[in-house]
């Protein structure tokens, strides 16, 4: 019986947990025992904290036995990507430099979740500081994908995406900086959102990119996304970049799913050469089932989206070149003495750790930054990306003169195998062409499952996009096609995934859970 | 304009980057890619355009000012990797001589 429970939506689960049906050490317990079952081959967790979560369950079933007013979501247990500071439980953002680490504080977000009463149930894996499209620059080895364990579940939340595909937890914390949420749902037949830059604290999110980065859900259904959204956004007086507006009303527009009369911009410049044949088609397919249920469909022109993947290239890693400084061996994480040096300087010793506790990929993105950043070059490189950045957010607006909403496909292409890019940084970062528009404007941005690819039996993923502060559109529009793909599919995409308890639970790479 | 080892070279010396001979010659390579590609930005039509920094209009924040908790000494210094009489205790800053 426990097993089944796992195979609920979380909205299912807070209406049993609510109807006294089921506890949340029960409900808890069941997700653990699952991790247990598959994680040896997913490898979705860094960390699982068993004792940590089954506590909060408990406390949360005492209170509700003792009739206190609870939080809808209270006992629904959820993953949080180890990018999030998370006092008493290790946070490494899948980075060497930070093993062992253990933040002295909650970030807002998860002090949110505790105080809705929602159990933790570990911390997911992702591309060292957030920085890659596979989980395969995870210090700890990455993430496989449920539908196909040979093939990347999408990064940086990797780890967030195959948690929610296999099982293991109903929702799962995201942040996304250029596709990091909604890439990773693409792949494995999740949900994601990435919403307006501002609705969600950032305070104790380890930043990478601080003008780009924002959290946001992870879950299966567009409904249970929404749930999480509304848990996790709202104003902060710790993140004074965050909105001081009430968060949009997600869930009530999810449960409508009103779209007659909305006017669906397709956009030109996402989706035509480059893009996989069983992409295109689901996504042509999803634009139709939105039109039969009322909406309009226009094409609008971006022409400005052409440059976006080069300026994000340029944004990025000037910010996280500056971000990123911070790691400097003194107050906390990693430090190296270098070899055959008597007595280092400070300086020296800098240098020595931030070689060994760095992988590749950030070593790369930090030296790209400081070269964009350097005098003589930054007017020709970052200089020239911040215009890029608003000729792109002039496009949006325009856009959104014609469209409520605009669409694409998320990804161009189904998940590839683990190895395939990995030594062809600029393939890699061709991954994230669709999604990366969004964060430039700071525009929230949804991705759902639109199907499975014809040519590979893989998942697709189909993006929409709304104007800032707009994140209902996002899903009135996601939960209206998600009604219609899944009356099409008969039932879930997800219940079309391999059985993963099947397969041997041999792990491939270096795992260094704790608990 | 195509980037040099010299040049690599000295920009992991300003990021604080000791990088290893091997690791010099194939971040040469990569770097000289990306750099290729990221400079499309350079035929964008830009001019006349304001630079954009941040996705929202910002004002400035304030609050009150009144003091509220922070960390104990002893927090800060949890994850310290050396620590002494309730101090960072860190490397030598100056040369000897």
């Amino acid at each position: 019986m426990t097993s089944d429970l796992t195979r609920l939506t979380a909205s299912e689960m807070s209406d049993l947990l609510s109807r006294k049906e089921i506890s949340s050490v029960e409900l808890t317990q069941a997700h653990l025992d699952r991790t247990a079952a598959v994680d040896g081959t997913v490898h979705s967790y860094l960390h699982v904290d068993t004792a940590g979560a089954l506590a909060a369950a408990k406390a949360v079933d005492e209170k509700r036995a003792a009739g206190a007013d609870l939080h809808l979501m209270a006992g629904v247990p959820i993953a949080v990507k180890d990018v999030m500071a998370t006092k008493g439980l290790p946070t490494t953002c899948g980075s060497k430099m930070l093993e062992g680490w253990i933040p002295p504080y909650d970030a807002t977000l998860v002090t949110k979740l505790r105080a809705a009463g929602m159990p933790i149930l570990g911390k997911t894996n992702m591309d060292e500081f957030a920085m890659g499209s596979s989980t395969e620059h995870s210090a700890w080895g990455p993430s496989h994908n449920p539908w196909d364990l040979t093939r990347i579940p999408g990064g940086s939340g990797g780890g967030s995406s195959s948690v929610v595909a296999s099982f293991q937890a109903p929702l799962a914390i995201g942040t996304d900086t250029g596709g990091s949420i909604r890439q990773p749902a693409a792949v494995t037949g999740t949900v994601g959102t990435k919403p307006t830059y501002g609705g969600v604290s950032r305070y104790g999110l380890v930043a990478l990119a601080s003008s780009l980065d924002q959290a946001g859900p992870c879950a299966r259904t567009v409904l249970d996304t929404a749930l999480l959204h509304a848990v996790m956004g709202g104003h902060d007086p710790r993140d004074s970049t965050s909105i001081d507006a009430p968060v949009p009303p997600v869930v009530e527009a999810a449960r409508t799913a009103d779209v007659s009369g909305l006017t669906i911009g397709v956009v030109k410049q996402l989706g035509g050469a480059g893009y996989q044949a069983g992409v295109r088609a689901r996504f042509d397919e999803s634009v139709q089932l939105l039109v039969d249920r009322g909406a309009k469909v226009v094409e609008v022109d971006c022409p400005n989206f052409d440059y976006a993947l080069a300026a994000y290239y340029l944004i990025l890693p000037s910010e996280a070149s500056s971000n990123l400084a911070k790691f400097d061996a003194m107050r906390y994480g990693l430090r190296v003495r270098p070899e055959g040096v008597d007595d280092p300087s400070a300086e020296q010793v800098m240098a020595a750790s931030r070689d060994a506790g760095f992988g590749d990929e950030v070593k790369r993105r930090i030296i790209l930054g400081t070269y964009a950043l350097s005098s003589g070059y930054y007017d020709a490189y970052y200089g020239q990306a911040q215009k890029v950045r608003r000729l792109i957010a002039d496009d949006f607006s325009r856009a959104f003169e014609v469209a409520d909403v605009l669409v694409s496909p998320t990804a161009p292409t189904t998940a590839f195998p683990i190895g395939e890019k990995l030594d062809e940084p600029m393939a890699m970062y061709l991954n994230d062409v669709a999604t990366i528009p969004a964060n430039l404007a700071g525009v929230p941005g949804m991705s759902l499952p639109s199907g499975l690819a014809d040519e590979d039996g893989l998942p697709t993923g189909i993006q929409i996009l709304a104007p800032a502060t707009m994140d209902e559109r996002l899903y009135a529009v996601g939960s209206a096609l998600e009604r219609a793909l899944v009356e099409q599919w008969g039932g879930p995409l997800l219940d079309r995934a391999p059985d993963l308890t099947a397969h041997p639970s041999a792990h491939p790479t270096a795992d260094p859970k704790e608990a | 304009m195509s980037l040099t080892r010299d040049d690599v070279a000295h920009l992991a010396s300003l990021a604080r980057i000791d990088l290893s001979e091997a690791e010099l010659d194939r971040m040469l390579g990569e770097l000289t890619v990306i750099l290729d590609a990221v400079a499309l930005v350079q035929q964008a039509p830009t001019d006349g355009v304001e630079p954009m920094s941040h996705p929202l209009p910002l004002t400035n924040v304030t609050r009150p000012d009144v003091p509220r908790p922070g960390l104990t000494a002893e927090e800060a210094l949890s994850g310290a990797p050396e620590q002494e009489q309730q101090r960072f205790l860190v490397p030598r800053i100056l040369a000897e001589d």
